[in-house]
């Protein structure tokens, strides 16, 4: 009964492999069932997602069910079985459990801190819950997965600050303005990043969009994609009076707006608050218009330097959600250590004879009379029946038989004497 | 009884203000709810103790300097729960709760014995002009506080080097509104303590006007503020402007405070 870990992620494999060993839609479910029939395996899930594909299994010999999965996987996936040697890493026991858990906290991203990996991880225990793939150990693996990517995210600020360019300047207007709904946002030429930084402004609720282009038909067909109101190029610094949000991407080869012409705007604006992002290289807005009052202009080092020092927090926050890993990790090994035999003779016993001594003592209160003689007797007729009704059961976990892990888990069960709420 | 009243109040004042500073660093849920929770415990003992020195004096206690430096914290006090709740501003008592504790402590150190009235404060315009004034005052105290916010965030938004408080201060354009808001709810409590105390002033001694070194304080305070809102208003002087001139208004309402206490032969002398 141990936990085995066979996959590969973004560290390892580059998209050409992992497209390859994905469980892409229904395969998901048909390879989820035929992962399962492997003979080394007891348990199983699957998470395939974009930038990893894991394989968990309980399994009782890691070596032979590594070289099972691989077959499975080859044969799956069509994949010539020698090209997988050096391709997907494994992991047992302790290094099993600790590496899902930093999956779940997202440790492990690409990004570290991204969220979307803790639903995926979801969504594969569901599937496997729903396929009755798995059994009492990698449920309770991914229950303790999910619950320490919780605690890392409440008690570290893992997932705080935006660390794209494009979140970035969204983060930066909310620091700007305090309403992002009540305010109007300008997109001067185009760009894949502008574009993106505009989806994500209009997201969280900008109201209204003006796009500029040096072709207006372009204007237009963006416009239309954002909802928004085209505008000529010409006309862009008078209707720049009304923008709250400025993205500018234009490919030209010098500034298109100078210091002088856009304090005559300001003065229009009556001064309000501008924000003025620059994406375009070379820059296509003057720098000083930084230097003017309300106006915050950032260029693309500039959101560059934040997302740097923003990935750079998460680092330093990574490292408190590796201690809290480790303690989960123990309180992990602890129970699993539980489930052996030995342990649970002990504490069956234990229990055996907690219930004998506390009856003993009702007794011996409701019969004050009896001798010395009588109370011996009664012992006696108590440790036999004790003896006698735990030792089937201590017999069959002795025996070194295939479903010891089974019995195990029944006895606890049976009997009450769970890992972790030992003793309650 | 309202001197040990003061005394916990201080107390309590202090431990909230040490939290707030500390927040600066490295704060959290519980310490903020802390703070609140202290500070409110000062507030409601502050309260007692003004509301003890009312009825044993049995008339508003602002009448000499100790009573009206703590008078004054109290109304700060009051707009910043007000604030508080108003519009949820991390980070504010950090920069609030400092001026709070100064003024008690400014306070505390001042004579607490208490006089006779002297004929001229037992009017009915005493409790109306002062309540009017220090209110008035309380406001713009608060817009200082903000208005010190305000710096801190512009500079970390226009450096493009987001600081440890960058995070957690509120957007530019809130700090801003918020300055703004202070600012139109102290002008005419200002202006209203000095009408008021001009009609005072006449029927105690006949003339509206005295060129008292208060009085051309405040005057001087009611122009810096009149600045403020006629110049955000007509030539958009916000942000940073604002907050500029909300932090000089202060320190001349400090000086109008206790600057010309330390010099003074005025008509406030009681003050």
């Amino acid at each position: 009964m141990k936990v085995l870990v066979a996959g590969l992620n973004h560290k390892i494999a580059d998209v050409d492999v992992r497209e390859k060993l994905a469980f892409t839609g229904s395969k998901l479910e048909e390879g989820l069932l035929r992962f399962t029939e492997l003979p080394e395996v007891d348990e199983a899930i699957i998470l395939s997602t974009c930038n990893r594909v894991e394989l968990y299994a309980n399994v009782s010999e890691t070596e032979k069910a590594s070289e099972s999965i691989k077959t499975f996987l080859s044969e799956f996936h069509n994949i010539n079985k020698d090209s997988l040697d050096n391709a997907l890493y494994f992991y047992h026991d302790i290094q099993a459990v600790e590496h899902v858990f930093k999956v779940a906290s997202s440790l492990d991203s690409m990004i570290v801190g991204e969220p979307q990996i803790l639903g995926q991880l979801k969504d594969a225990f569901d599937l496997a819950l729903s396929k009755k793939t798995t059994g009492f150990l990698l449920n309770k693996l991914m229950k303790k997965a999910i619950s320490t990517a919780k605690r890392v995210r409440t008690e570290t600020r893992i997932a705080e600050n935006a660390v794209s360019i494009s979140f970035s300047a969204v983060e930066l207007a909310k620091k700007i303005f305090t309403d992002l709904s009540k305010k109007v946002c300008m997109l001067l030429g185009a760009g894949e990043m502008a574009e993106l930084a505009a989806k994500h402004l209009i997201s969280n609720g900008v109201r209204e969009v003006l796009v500029a282009n040096r072709t207006f038909e372009r204007a237009c067909s963006l416009a239309e994609e954002f909802h928004g109101i085209p505008v000529k190029f010409e006309e862009f610094l008078q209707e720049m009076v009304r923008a709250d949000i400025v993205i500018c991407s234009t490919g030209a080869p010098s500034y298109i707006l100078m210091k002088s012409q856009m304090q005559k705007v300001m003065k229009e604006r009556k001064q309000r608050q501008v924000f003025i992002i620059d994406i375009s290289v070379p820059r296509n807005i003057d720098p000083e218009i930084n230097d003017l009052e309300n106006v915050y202009l950032y260029n693309v080092d500039d959101l560059q330097g934040v997302v740097a020092s923003n990935l750079f927090e998460r680092q330093k926050e990574a490292e408190k959600a590796e201690k809290i890993i480790a303690e989960e990790l123990e309180t992990f090994v602890k129970w699993q250590a539980s489930l052996d035999s030995v342990p649970t003779i002990k504490a069956l016993r234990e229990k055996a004879e907690e219930i004998k001594k506390e009856e003993i003592d009702k007794l011996f209160h409701k019969l004050s009379g009896i001798g010395e003689k009588e109370r011996e007797a009664i012992e006696y007729m108590a440790t036999a029946l004790v003896n006698k009704l735990i030792h089937p059961p201590t017999a069959a976990l002795k025996e070194d038989s295939e479903n010891r892990d089974l019995l195990v888990a029944a006895v606890r069960k049976l009997y009450g004497i769970d890992g972790e709420k030992n003793g309650e | 009884m309202g001197l040990i009243l003061f005394e916990f109040c201080l107390t309590f004042y202090f431990a909230s203000m040490i939290i707030g500073i500390t927040e600066l660093f490295k704060g959290s849920k519980t310490t903020s709810r802390l703070l609140i929770i202290l500070a409110g415990v000062g507030f409601a003992l502050h309260t007692i103790s003004i509301v003890y020195r009312y009825v044993t004096a049995g008339h508003i206690p602002i009448t000499n300097p100790h009573e009206a430096t703590s008078f004054f914290a109290w109304c700060i006090v009051f707009l910043f729960f007000l604030l508080q709740f108003r519009y949820k501003i991390m980070l504010l008592s950090s920069f609030i709760m400092p001026i709070v504790f100064s003024l008690m402590l400014v306070s505390s150190m001042l004579s607490r014995v208490m006089k006779p009235l002297s004929p001229v404060l037992q009017s009915y315009w005493l409790g109306i002009h002062a309540v009017f004034a220090f209110l008035g005052n309380a406001a713009f105290a608060l817009a200082f506080g903000i208005g010190l916010m305000y710096l801190v965030q512009e500079h970390y938004v226009k450096s493009k080097h987001h600081g440890g408080l960058f995070g957690r201060l509120p957007s530019l354009q809130t700090l801003d509104e918020i300055n703004y808001r202070l600012i139109t709810i102290g002008f005419p409590l200002l202006t209203l303590a000095i009408i008021t105390g001009m009609l005072w002033a006449e029927s105690a001694w006949g003339s509206y006007w005295n060129w008292d070194p208060r009085e051309t304080w405040s005057l001087i305070t009611w122009f810096i503020y009149a600045i403020v809102l006629h110049a955000r208003l007509i030539a958009g002087w916000r942000g940073r402007r604002a907050a500029l001139l909300s932090i000089v208004g202060f320190f001349t309402i400090i000086i109008a405070f206790f600057g010309i206490k330390l010099l003074q032969k005025g008509l406030h002398v009681f003050l």
